[in-house]
């Protein structure tokens, strides 16, 4: 098959319409296939759990650090989940250094709803003493190489970073009133439900691809974000904007979305194993 | 050019099935383009357009109109949320404008929101299409926005009121657009069944025909005046 390297620079949505109409992309995948998909965990031994995610050439790392904080007094027995994407200007070229941009926030924002609609972490599990001390978790997540679909990757990294998070037991001394960290004995911590997301990006008002690439992304006419968990319940539905669908449509992106859930479930599990014991 | 002010209400099927009274005043600003304010209950969102009008270099567009939402909360500063929202209301009003009628300038959108008591974001994007339609924008389609609320029961609630929301199991925005009842935009708070999630869908893009007949119907009647 001839590439029309020409046309690729020059006529770059023409070049893609080429390959929809045979049903596949220019990397040679299928419009409903995901990129090769690894998942690297624990590599940051000076935090508390991290991961880092490959889609393809789309790679975030995770990283989780947990810290002692009085709890709200509203929420006297609920610890905190604080997270932030960054995506620095090390990424790709249309990020500069600076105060965090309009993508960076919003997909910062995506993220802390993901964990709040899905009650991966219940708060309460975060408590060590009513109304005094409870955990922090601050979850960094960087991307280093951006080539689209940057909801999906930070989504996992997050996912696969909780699971490696090691928890020392703390306790309170009753005389002096302190608090004593013992980091030699840890507990892992519970992961409720384990949110997996999928995106899409809608071209010429009618076709879906599912993982696209930076390339994809900037021809789309829109894009859509679903998210699953464990039941097939959704946890989120993100199409901000972007050429209309019918309900039918989204249907059929939901229907993807739970297939692509059980993959991602399986590698992680499979990861999770092949971790030796400390 | 002086204000108007039109009241609209949806007919109670009983239940949550209904859209609280909602009303909209439109060029009650006299600096920008297009003005719009958008009351739903007692949400108030307060809209200013400006554009087509002169972009900076850096931000101008060969082929098309660089759209730009500020969204201004009612106490403090703009925060994540606030920017997450903003990204949402531009790529919604990038879908209907027609900015290839107008490459090299900015359109811009300034929200402010005035109260708050509920289906907030659903009130920004009806603002958001008024404010367009006072300035006259080229649209390929209008749009609305409708919230609904699931509650522990099961039950659908449309236009759910602050209380409401924080009670609800999930809360769903959608933004439907006029030719079609397409979904333009979707966000959702909470978790919930594919099955609930289409049956909020249908729920919406009913009530979307009272908002599309409000707005014709406030349209005709400031044409008419003058």
């Amino acid at each position: 098959r001839r590439r029309f390297p020409r046309l690729r620079t020059v006529e770059p949505l023409e070049y893609y319409r080429r390959f929809l109409k045979e049903n596949c992309r220019p990397d040679g995948r299928e419009l409903g296939e995901f990129r090769a998909t690894t998942v690297n965990i624990g590599s940051i031994t000076t935090a508390d759990g991290s991961a880092l995610v490959k889609l393809g050439n789309t790679t975030v790392i995770c990283g989780v650090k947990a810290e002692l904080a009085a709890p709200a007094v509203d929420a006297a027995n609920k610890g905190y989940i604080v997270p932030n994407v960054e995506l620095p200007s090390l990424c790709s070229t249309r990020f500069r250094s600076g105060p965090p941009g309009e993508e960076a926030q919003a997909a910062s924002q995506f993220i802390a709803d993901v964990i709040e609609n899905s009650q991966i972490i219940a708060k309460e599990d975060l408590c060590v003493a009513n109304g005094k001390l409870a955990w922090v978790l601050y979850c960094d997540i960087i991307c280093l190489d951006y080539d689209g679909n940057i909801l999906d990757a930070s989504a996992f990294a997050l996912l696969a970073a909780l699971k490696n998070v090691q928890l020392p037991s703390v306790t309170i001394n009753e005389e002096t009133g302190l608090s004593e960290v013992n980091l030699k004995q840890k507990n892992p911590l519970i992961i409720r439900k384990h949110p997996v997301a999928t995106s899409f990006a809608i071209f010429d008002d009618t076709l879906l691809i599912v993982d696209p690439t930076a390339e994809e992304e900037d021809l789309a006419t829109g894009t859509v974000t679903i998210v699953t968990d464990d039941e097939g319940r959704l946890c989120s539905v993100h199409k901000p904007g972007g050429s209309p669908l019918t309900g039918a449509k989204l249907q059929d992106c939901i229907t993807r979305a739970v297939t692509r859930h059980k993959e991602v479930k399986k590698l992680i599990d499979k990861v999770i194993k092949s971790i030796k014991p400390k | 050019m002086g204000a108007t002010q039109e009241e609209g209400k949806m007919a109670t099927e009983g239940g949550g099935c209904c859209l609280r009274p909602f009303s909209c005043e439109q060029g009650l600003l006299s600096r920008p383009d297009g003005s719009a304010a958008f009351l739903q209950g007692d949400t108030s969102v307060l809209v200013g357009l400006y554009g087509p009008a002169e972009v900076k270099v850096s931000k101008e567009l060969p082929d098309r109109a660089a759209l730009e939402v500020l969204l201004r909360p009612k106490v403090g500063l703009s925060g994540v949320i606030e920017r997450s929202r903003e990204q949402l209301l531009r790529r919604t009003c990038e879908a209907v404008v027609l900015g290839v009628l107008h490459p090299r300038t900015a359109i811009t959108l300034v929200l402010q929101v005035l109260s708050d008591a509920g289906s907030l974001l659903s009130c920004c994007l009806n603002a958001a299409c008024m404010g367009m339609l006072d300035a006259g924008l080229p649209l390929s389609s209008l749009f609305c926005g409708v919230t609904c609320a699931i509650d522990l029961n099961g039950v659908i609630v449309l236009d759910p009121t602050t209380q409401q929301e924080q009670e609800a199991r999930a809360v769903l925005t959608f933004a439907i657009d006029s030719t079609e009842k397409k979904v333009l935009t979707a966000t959702t708070k909470g978790s919930c069944s594919v099955v609930e999630m289409q049956q909020c869908l249908a729920a919406a893009q009913h009530a979307a025909d009272t908002i599309f007949q409000f707005y014709r119907d406030s349209i005709q009647r400031r044409y008419s005046k003058s």
